[in-house]
């Protein structure tokens, strides 16, 4: 089974859930942050790192002989990453999503693709739990091929947690597509369920079947719990706004291993959520209508 | 005209509620929500939208079921792996790069303009607030930052206003860098936690990267005062003016559940510590 935590606004507690659900995990347990822009998840579980690997996208090099100055690579190119002026052509290796289509269309084979480094991938343990997650390269715009890198590294025979990163565009459609299962973390606040109700639309429309959690509880007011309600959207857990738990994450300390009595509560919301995953995606048409 | 960009690398670290305090006080700015894909500004501002635009960027590719002939090279060529064995594109998958339509021996592909977004011109009792609305699992929100920006900018311009406010997305990927690109300053929201210093110090790397000068407040710093003295030491390595501490207050939250920005909602406590970074902000515009 593949849980995806996610959420629209950032910093509602999705390591701190998927860390958790991991270390409470009984069964093997895969852990991804799939977070490459600011993966977080390896200063809470200080894996031991095994190996890791660079990621690259193909990018165009153009040998300048071969070319006749056709400019059909320029033509082809959706975006703009490739251009003829005058006797030369300019290549934008960073807005180059390689798809190859330059070097498909060059009439001359003028075009070969070179190997241009987005970012790396590594892997390891922590205790029981496999780790694997991404680091963008900085000044770098595009993260979607190195989370499909990260997700490659997937066993499904396993557990798979997967920490997706804050939003709703590309980089977190790239990061929970497949998942049988989304856990959206929120905070009860305006912007809490102004940016709820843009994960629930975004999970939805991938058809997942999905549950809330409700971080810092206390905190705001009572509008996310009448949304969920009003939705039909089941809360499977609630973590209270305690500053202790905060302090605890300021230190990089795990959850379930700072205060023992949440292990129990993320062993039963990993229950909840695997009977979910079953009922699975009949149930949820069902909700969504 | 100056522009200013608040970022933090981390998500939840307090950009809006900052950018929100910034703006009542500057009295003469533009306001960007570059968080094309979970906006909040607008929730403290109670904008009255005066103009509304598509934002056309994204295509898809679509194959005319009754022209194929299954040959199966459009998902040969795909390196998206965004058309199934079968033969159908997935949406959310497809890049638009359009190599498939290409390929296609019965030109049976198209790539269909998709509606990504809109984006709005709005007025609010702090000053014009450009925003936007990326579809829900669309791409080239970089694009859609550039053009409110530039939206921004004009308007700020003809209203011959001082300064554009624009408020970051979080993390360090395209969406960042379309927001920072060419402002005159950054201002980075810290937190003071093992994450948020690891995540502070890959924004101004990004920062430093373009080469754009960065200063920082850092919020809700007394949850952990050995990590806000960290970051002391970061900013004093790095050559970051650090212009501000804010406490941790109950009253930022209830701001927020008033509509209201902090510092019209209250005025010591976290409200005075925000005036603070904004002088931070002004000195080292040099304004």
């Amino acid at each position: 089974m593949i849980v995806a935590v996610a959420s629209g606004k950032g910093g509602t507690g999705k390591t701190t859930v998927a860390t958790s659900l991991a270390a409470s995990s009984a069964s093997a347990v895969q852990l991804l942050d799939c977070d490459v822009e600011e993966p977080n998840v390896h200063i809470f579980l200080r894996p031991e790192i095994r190996g890791s690997e660079c990621v690259t996208i193909p990018v165009p090099d153009v040998e300048m002989e071969k070319c006749n100055l056709c400019r059909e690579c320029a033509e082809i190119c959706a975006y703009h990453a490739i251009a003829v002026l005058g006797d030369q052509v300019l290549t934008f290796q960073e807005l180059c999503h390689g798809c190859g289509g330059c070097s498909l269309v060059c009439p001359t084979d003028a075009i070969r693709e070179i190997p241009r480094e987005i970012g790396t991938v590594e892997w390891g343990t922590a205790g029981g739990i496999d780790f694997v997650h991404g680091r963008l390269r900085i000044g770098e715009a595009m993260s979607p091929p190195l989370i499909r890198a990260v997700k490659k590294r997937i066993e499904r025979s396993r557990l798979v947690i997967i920490d997706a990163p804050p939003g709703t565009s590309c980089p977190v459609i790239e990061s929970i597509r497949g998942a049988d299962f989304v856990l959206l973390v929120t905070e009860p606040t305006p912007f809490g369920l102004n940016d709820l109700v843009l994960a629930v639309q975004t999970v939805r429309e991938l058809q997942i079947p999905f549950s809330v959690v409700v971080n810092r509880a206390g905190l705001g007011d009572e509008e996310v719990y009448h949304y969920c309600r009003d939705q039909g959207i089941p809360i499977d857990l609630e973590i209270p706004f305690d500053r202790r738990i905060a302090e605890a994450y300021s230190r990089g300390e795990l959850l379930v291993e700072m205060m023992a009595e949440w292990r129990v509560a993320f062993q039963t919301l990993l229950r909840s959520i695997e009977e979910r995953a079953i009922r699975g995606r009949a149930l949820h048409h069902e909700v969504s209508r | 005209m100056k522009q200013v960009a608040v970022v933090s690398g981390k998500g939840g670290t307090g950009k809006t509620s900052v950018i929100a305090s910034l703006a009542s006080l500057a009295k003469d700015s533009v306001l960007v929500d570059g968080d094309v894909d979970a906006a909040d500004l607008h929730l403290l501002l109670e904008p009255t939208i005066v103009r509304r635009e598509e934002f056309r960027s994204s295509r898809t590719a679509c194959i005319d079921e009754g022209a194929c002939s299954a040959c199966g090279e459009c998902r040969e060529v795909c390196r998206f792996d965004a058309i199934s064995s079968d033969l159908i594109v997935d949406r959310f998958a497809c890049e638009g790069c359009g190599v498939c339509a290409h390929v296609c021996p019965e030109q049976a592909i198209d790539l269909e303009e998709n509606v990504s977004g809109e984006w709005f011109v709005s007025e609010t009792r702090v000053g014009p607030l450009v925003h936007a609305r990326l579809g829900i699992a669309e791409e080239n929100s970089g694009k859609l930052v550039a053009v409110i920006r530039n939206e921004a900018k004009t308007l700020g311009r003809e209203r011959g206003l001082g300064l554009v406010l624009i408020d970051g997305p979080p993390g360090i990927g395209c969406p960042v860098i379309s927001s920072i690109t060419g402002v005159d300053l950054v201002l980075v929201v810290a937190e003071p936690t093992l994450s948020g210093i690891h995540d502070m110090e890959r924004i101004v790397g990004l920062a430093v990267h373009f080469d754009i000068p960065v200063i920082a407040c850092i919020n809700r710093y007394d949850i952990n005062l050995d990590m806000t003295a960290r970051i002391d030491t970061l900013c004093n390595r790095e050559g970051i003016r650090l212009c501000g501490r804010i406490p941790f207050d109950q009253r930022v939250t209830e701001a927020m559940i008033h509509r209201q920005s902090v510092v019209e909602y209250c005025s010591d406590g976290a409200a005075s510590a925000i005036e603070e970074v904004w002088d931070g902000v002004l000195a080292s515009l040099g304004r």
